[in-house]
């Protein structure tokens, strides 16, 4: 019997010296859903993915990947169950190339023997072309990370998860800051890897929301505001009152 | 296409270099005290590659690393003192057959924890295994709770000061201010020989070896760029799926390791271990030769450790008081002018004239690892 849902957040609380970032938040993501999540500045939108891949330590509450408590949860563990999480600027290791980033990211030898006796196999090359390919720098392997352009790394970032093949993907902001031309080329490439799996994405460009979602989360205040159809929460008064109205 | 192969031609002509003035060189020119001394300066070069790895790939800054020396380096002296320890070299003492300081400090019997090193096989494990069972205890409480940068720098300088006062307050047991003296033999064979200095000092220069081939295969592996890239972005490391504290343990007891391992040639050579090799200064020292060296480099580890203590040995002959102030000026001027240290000058500076002296176009890029200057 398939599951109804992949990850199941309930209750969910953080707060940071009595301020709730994130207050008693609940929300279920089926397999296969891209869910985005929307809201104004401070909504807590990055604190709730924080909580998810066990970056921040939860007040209260649960979030079940599975049937697998993530709270309790160290980061590398919730990474290896398989959550992947980009982040908002783009994190990449800059000192070493394109392959080595899309290397340390693919899901082996990741103990520290290990990583040791790693070697760089036939199949490891070919998937970090493959990936490299998809990611539009298949031309610059060899590059150092240091000196490709911001949208360049935020494709790196995004290449570097989709070698860790996670079930369910988490993206923060992936399009910001990019130039009108990378950002259609992003909008191309996310439609693409969003297939065959859960997605959470963190995103403002309400006409690449209302592209990529099945269901559309609105929070405020660290609280759901509205969940559902892109069309039924750009429709919601209390959405448009607080976020876009104006 | 990306070269993961172990040796790049590069490195292969570093390392023979590097053989040739340790094995063919130095014993060439230098006479036996200066060989003797030179080998001593290389015992701290097992520190310097250990930091290397530590400090210059994965950012870990220990100002301990002299705890770990002086740990390998007393675990060999205690092998040592009791061999030169037997009844009839101690037939004057109130109490015969025990070394001489813990006579001295009105003990009647060996501690129960001397007794191992009565042992060779004990001993030389022991040269390794202690450092590093002190380094997975210092690592593992302070990595799994997240401890890094200048508070780990901090602690473990605290850890340096702690050794110091323990061994020098416990001088019954440890020999206290003066250290483990008087060391004789080695299973029989005079070590205080110029025939033994010798033979010393090339044993010393094929571990040294080993170490630097150890070294450059963590370098190469995996590992190696995953240090590089915790150094960089620890975070993202977490989340590709790492447990970033446990390659920060394994690294730190790799120094630690090497660091006793030098600490052990050092009292054979020597021939004594004291508490002065243990504390915060030559912890430091030890982080200035890997900096002058070049942190990113093993081989320039090597270099600014033999150039140093070299230095070290010259100018504090003819001006003792002005050798620390000197060695100050040192550490700015590297942090300041050349943070790459020796290796950095010569890779970005000596090495690209080399080759157009020599017309050719060079193989490798310049510094394969080579980070920014922070």
């Amino acid at each position: 019997m398939q599951e109804r849902f992949i990850l199941q957040v309930e209750d969910l609380t953080v707060s940071f010296d009595g301020f709730k970032a994130v207050d008693a938040l609940s929300f279920y993501v089926e397999p296969n859903e891209c869910r985005v999540i929307i809201g104004p500045n401070g909504a807590g939108k990055t604190t709730v993915l924080d909580l998810i891949c066990g970056r921040t330590k939860a007040t209260a509450g649960s979030v079940k990947f599975h049937d697998q408590e993530l709270l309790t949860m160290r980061e590398d563990q919730i990474v290896n169950a398989g959550v992947g999480r980009k982040f908002q600027t783009p994190s990449v290791y800059e000192d070493l190339t394109v392959f080595e980033n899309l290397e340390l990211s693919y899901p082996k030898g990741h103990s520290v023997f290990g990583a040791l006796a790693f070697k760089r196999d036939a199949e490891v090359r070919e998937r970090i072309e493959e990936i490299a390919g998809t990611i539009f720098l298949g031309d610059q392997l060899d590059e150092k990370a240091a000196f490709l352009s911001h949208g360049q790394k935020q494709w790196l970032e995004i290449g570097m998860l989709l070698i860790q093949d996670p079930e369910l993907l988490m993206l923060d902001e992936p399009v910001a800051g990019m130039s009108v031309a990378e950002r259609k080329k992003t909008a191309e490439l996310l439609n693409r890897i969003i297939q065959d799996r859960s997605v959470i994405v963190i995103e403002h460009d309400m006409g690449f929301v209302a592209d990529i979602a099945t269901r559309v989360t609105v929070l405020h205040q660290g609280k759901t505001l509205s969940e559902g159809s892109m069309e039924r929460v750009q429709n919601d008064p209390k959405v448009v009152e607080v976020y876009l109205g104006h | 296409m990306q070269s993961s192969a172990f040796m790049t031609r590069k490195d292969i002509i570093g390392f023979a270099i590097l053989a040739a003035l340790i094995f063919i060189v130095f014993p060439m020119v230098l006479d036996s005290f200066r060989l003797n001394l030179f080998g001593k300066y290389l015992t701290y070069a097992f520190v310097a590659i250990g930091l290397s790895l530590c400090w210059g790939a994965g950012g870990i800054l220990s100002l301990g690393q002299g705890v770990f020396f002086g740990l390998g380096g007393y675990c060999m002296a205690m092998f040592l003192k009791l061999e030169a320890s037997t009844p009839e070299n101690t037939a004057i003492q109130s109490t015969p057959g025990i070394p001489d300081f813990m006579d001295w400090n009105q003990l009647t019997e060996l501690p129960w924890w001397w007794e191992p090193f009565y042992s060779l096989p004990l001993a030389l494990l022991a040269v390794v295994a202690v450092p590093v069972m002190f380094a997975f205890i210092i690592g593992v409480a302070m990595f799994t709770r997240r401890v890094g940068g200048v508070y780990f720098a901090i602690i473990t300088q605290a850890f340096a000061a702690i050794m110091t006062i323990l061994i020098i307050g416990q001088q019954g047991y440890t020999g206290g201010v003066n250290g483990i003296t008087d060391l004789r033999t080695l299973m029989g064979w005079d070590i205080r020989t110029d025939e033994a200095k010798t033979t010393l000092y090339f044993v010393n220069g094929v571990l040294l070896f080993a170490v630097l081939f150890a070294a450059q295969y963590v370098r190469k592996s995996k590992l190696g760029r995953l240090l590089i890239a915790m150094r960089d972005q620890e975070d993202r490391v977490r989340f590709s799926g790492y447990n970033v504290a446990n390659f920060k343990i394994f690294i730190f007891c790799l120094g630690a390791a090497f660091a006793g391992i030098g600490g052990a040639m050092f009292t054979l050579q020597v021939g004594f271990m004291s508490p002065t090799l243990v504390g915060i200064v030559p912890s430091i020292e030890m982080v200035i030769f890997c900096a002058v060296g070049g942190r990113l480099s093993i081989l320039g580890a090597v270099y600014g450790a033999l150039l140093v203590n070299w230095a070290k040995t010259t100018f504090s002959e003819s001006f003792p008081e002005l050798w620390l102030l000197g060695l100050g000026g040192l550490f700015i001027a590297v942090v300041m002018l050349f943070p790459n240290g020796l290796a950095g000058v010569w890779s970005e500076k000596v090495e690209p004239r080399l080759m157009a002296l020599f017309g050719k176009s060079r193989e490798d890029k310049p510094a394969p690892d080579g980070a920014p200057a922070e």
